[in-house]
């Protein structure tokens, strides 16, 4: 049981790892350059979709260049969550990512130039880039390694769910909405591009891979299964991570070739990643459409919602085509619903394919269910405001879905959100029309447990004088789970900050974890650490017992002394104790902690979470009808997060997250034509900038679960969600009309205008 | 080609291949890895540096080009002692830092707009003087792309310093 009276846990630690970022003094991926080490490059495909001859004689044959490698020259398995991804291609490309040859030289620009040396024939084939042309008769085969295990061949995974009865849902309803929304590709455009250093030791046969995956220990798993190796043979050691966001949960191809380069030289190998290469080669968020009818009784009353999916898989099958295990919890589940029916289709084309993205699919769901929240609520002439609070969730519910809130602030939050954005500002004129616009949001808030588990272990060390190590399975990628994580020995332990050092990089010391990903960081590896306290705690308390002469085994650990109510003994003097009588025992302790979540069914029923977090936004928009340009002026955001556990690095994830849900509203879009990538650069995709910062409140709504650390629940996510539906649901409310698709660019805007004024 | 500046408040001469950037010079030949890689196309401002005072991408500055300047990188801002810069203070208290790859652009942009508030009036051709208020501040990082913190904590930071001794 963790402590109740707090002095660090809650208050505004700054990030434990700061200053060695503020400094420019942390390795990244990027920054590392070991003896010997050759640069590696990659030959992509010209063309998305043809069959293709290569000649890499001259390019062998320039100075410099120590190894080239095609599909010929390699033996290995194919990637990704499907096992449908060839590392190098042969002889046929799919999409415009494919990677075709891979070159190691003793410079990056002999790499390059060796790239240019390198001779393809290419003979272009018609592709498929409309998912839905894909499932037509006479449709060719697009990924031959395809499961073949659905209706049609190119399909690559497919969900259904249901609960309630429709049919007697839809006759209850007074008033019934349906829309089809198309949702864009948004990449996660991380400041550092994707960058892994290869080291592989021919005489030992182990492979070291400095690497910016998510999930080291999968990760590991996986490029075990692709290169053939036993996976303990590879070690994965992490450096400072320029971003994640989900984009680092899959493995990629480039990963295993520069593994590849490696093990053809016996020399480290580097690839980075340029930036016109990150935008096209690193994922996605998923695109899809989503097509929604949806119902309410004539007092309001959500009654059922009728989901299809169609997701555009691209050429081979990533984690995201996993993402309606999320997007089917927000349709389920999101306010109180009698009846739901959901499918879900992931169609290859010979476009790129998309990865897991913050939010995993949550976002583009919301969108679609926030904005016909607010058409059914126009038919009925209700309140936008007050269909929601009408319907929010509440503590104790189970849903159809059987996801049990045992601790709910959906409630909370909408009214907060509510109260505090007040009444849409007047527009100032015609031109200008202003808007406000609401949306929440459920995701997991304690873990997800769709792998075998949904784990993480710690173990704990207190060394003579009175230093702590925390070795944990988790890791770091910019968040701050080693803040938190250190915060709370601090509070345990009674050990100053600045004495707690966090051990998490590498694949070889640390004990396994899933991975960063589905918000779960602070959550599971907090209860992780928490577990490992209480047991060295055992220890201590043992020792300090018997020196203090003190038959209670209830002591205070107190700026850095175990105490009781009278006497007091250093918590290094104890450890040394511990170390150097009898019975000689190291103050340290492993644990693992395992979430009381459930798997799901094969119906995707069950409580696959510790805990689920909740958020509502309220955001007001003005809208220029001359130009249709958007404008978010105020931001006001209210998350269940179980507790506070660092307000300012929880600040740091609401702002961002926030701002990214702007960007996906208005502006991000990889734009692709017939399979090419039109806009690889910052200067085409539009990323905001710091003049786009509109004003966001936040207030953190805290409902104390109990299976949380602290009572916390996990926040990552969340802050994104629901932003890109409140910003739609306020442009329409702005100008009266419908937006069916993201981003809202000024062109969108001006035709809607034009075509409502046509009516 | 030989060329000879002021690194850091340190005379250095060093030869380069006159085709590479500042950045290329910095980070392969100096080892000076603290200023980053974004994008090599001026368009993220990870890599940015002050020249002469002023922040400059250095990804796009030929590097035979600073020969007789006055350079200052990130690794310049921290003294002797291993006190960090009352910018790079502020941006750890507000929780400016998440990943932090783009946090050494951020910082030296920063510090230009310090040194604009300082000395705009002495420097010929740089005679505006931008008023530290909220919205220039948001204004003058507009070249320094943030994907983690929606930038408010940077912001703050900002405004903390360039407010603190305020004529």
């Amino acid at each position: 049981m963790a402590k109740k009276n707090l002095k660090i846990i809650g208050t505004p630690v700054p990030k434990h790892d700061a200053k060695i970022r503020v400094t420019g003094e942390a390795v990244y991926g990027h920054d590392i350059k070991l003896p010997g080490m050759l640069y590696g490059a990659i030959l992509r495909t010209e063309h998305p979709h043809a069959t293709f001859t290569i000649d890499v004689s001259a390019a062998k044959k320039l100075p410099g260049v120590i190894c080239v490698i095609t599909a010929d020259d390699v033996d290995t398995n194919n990637i990704s969550y499907k096992r449908d991804h060839p590392i190098l291609k042969k002889e046929e490309v799919n999409c415009i990512r494919d990677e075709i040859a891979a070159v190691a030289a003793e410079t990056k620009e002999i790499a390059e130039k060796a790239l240019k040396l390198i001779k393809v024939k290419y003979k272009i084939k018609k592709g498929i880039y409309e998912p839905l042309d894909a499932l037509k008769s006479g449709a060719p085969l697009i990924n031959k390694f395809s499961s073949g295990k659905f209706e049609h061949k190119n399909i690559a995974e497919k969900f259904y769910y249901e609960h309630g009865n429709i049919e007697e849902q839809r006759k209850k309803s007074m008033v019934v909405v349906k829309r089809t929304f198309t949702l864009p590709r948004m990449t996660h455009a991380c400041l550092g591009t994707s960058n892994i250093t290869a080291h592989y030791n021919k005489t030992t046969g182990k492979l070291l891979l400095y690497s910016s995956t998510q999930v080291p220990f999968l990760y590991q798993r996986d490029m075990a299964h692709a290169l053939k190796m036993n996976p303990s043979d590879i070690r994965i050691i992490q450096p400072v991570i320029g971003g994640g966001f989900g984009s680092k949960l899959d493995m990629y191809p480039f990963e295993p070739i520069c593994a590849l380069l490696s093990i053809k030289t016996g020399r480290p190998v580097q690839i980075l990643y340029s930036r016109h290469e990150e935008f096209l080669a690193s994922p996605t968020r998923q695109p899809m459409t989503i097509e929604i009818e949806a119902g309410a009784d004539k007092d309001g009353n959500f009654t059922f919602r009728d989901v299809n999916v169609i997701k555009d898989n691209g050429a081979y099958t990533s984690w995201g085509a996993t993402t309606p295990f999320v997007i089917m919890q927000a349709f389920s589940s999101l306010y109180t619903l009698p009846a739901c029916r959901f499918s879900a289709t992931a169609i290859y084309t010979n476009n790129v394919f998309a990865g897991s993205f913050r939010g995993y699919g949550n976002p583009q769901a919301t969108f679609a269910l926030e904005r016909v929240i607010d058409l059914l609520a126009d038919k009925l002439g209700m309140d936008k405001a007050q269909i929601r609070i009408k319907n929010a969730n509440r503590p104790g519910e189970t849903t159809g879905q059987g996801l049990f809130f045992e601790t709910c602030g959906h409630q909370d939050c909408l009214q907060t959100v509510i109260k505090k954005a007040g009444k849409k500002r007047k527009s100032e004129n015609n031109r200008y029309r202003r808007g406000m616009g609401y949306a929440s949001m459920i995701h997991v808030g304690g873990g997800a447990k769709i792998y075998r588990s949904d784990g993480c272990g710690t173990t704990i060390k207190i060394d003579p004088y009175g230093y702590c190590t925390i070795i944990s399975g988790s890791n770091e990628i910019g968040q701050g789970s080693e803040t938190v994580l250190a915060m709370i020995a601090a509070e345990e332990l009674g050990i100053s900050l600045d004495k707690i050092k966090v051990i998490n990089t590498d694949t070889d010391i640390k004990p396994w974890d899933v991975g960063v990903h589905a918000s779960r960081t602070s959550f599971v590896a907090g209860n992780s650490l928490l577990g490992a306290i209480r047991i060295l705690k055992e220890k201590l308390n043992l020792k300090a017992g018997e020196l203090l002469q003190e038959k209670s085994t209830s002591f205070n650990y107190e700026d850095g002394f175990i105490k009781t109510k009278s006497k007091q003994i250093a918590l290094d003097k104890v450890v040394r104790e511990m170390h150097f009588t009898l019975p000689n025992e190291l103050a340290i302790a492993s644990y693992f902690y395992e979430p009381s979540s459930q798997f799901q069914d094969k119906g995707f029923k069950g409580n696959v979470s510790g805990t689920y977090a909740f958020a509502s936004q309220a955001i007001e928009v003005e809208v220029d009808t001359y130009t249709g340009n958007v404008r978010v002026l105020t931001v006001h955001v209210a998350q269940d997060v179980g507790k506070v556990l660092n307000p300012l690095l929880l600040d740091g994830q609401i702002h961002g997250g926030v701002l990214q849900g702007v960007g996906y509203a208005l502006t991000e879009e990889l734009i692709f034509k017939e399979g090419y990538l039109l806009n690889p650069n910052f200067h085409n995709y539009k990323l905001l900038t710091a003049a786009d910062t509109p004003d966001i409140h936040f207030y953190p709504v805290e409902t104390h679960d109990k299976q949380g650390p602290y009572g916390a629940k996990g926040v990552g996510e969340a802050p994104l969600i629901p932003t890109a539906a409140a910003i739609a649901n306020a442009v329409c409310d702005a100008l009266q009309i419908e937006m069916l698709e993201l981003p809202i660019t000024p062109e969108r805007v001006l035709v809607a205008l034009k075509n409502k004024n046509n009516k | 080609m030989e060329v000879s500046f002021n690194l850091n408040g340190e005379k250095v001469k060093c030869k380069i291949n006159p085709t590479i950037s500042l950045l290329e010079l910095l980070r392969e030949e100096m080892g000076l890895t603290g200023t980053k890689p974004g994008c090599n196309e001026g368009e993220c401002g990870a890599c940015t540096v002050l020249i002469d005072g002023i922040s400059v991408n250095a990804c796009l500055y030929p590097a035979i080009n600073i020969h007789g300047k006055e350079l200052v990188t990130i690794e310049g801002l921290v003294t002797a002692e291993g006190k960090l810069d009352e910018v790079q203070q502020a941006m750890v208290k507000h929780g400016a830092v998440q990943c932090g790859f783009c946090t050494s652009g951020m910082v030296m942009n920063i510090k230009a707009m310090q040194r604009n508030l300082e000395h705009a009036h002495h420097v010929p051709g740089e005679n505006i003087r931008v008023q530290p208020d909220r919205k220039n501040i948001m204004k003058w990082l507009e070249g320094n792309l943030c994907r983690c913190t929606g930038y408010v904590k940077i912001i703050d930071a900002a405004e903390e310093v360039l407010n603190k001794n305020k004529i």
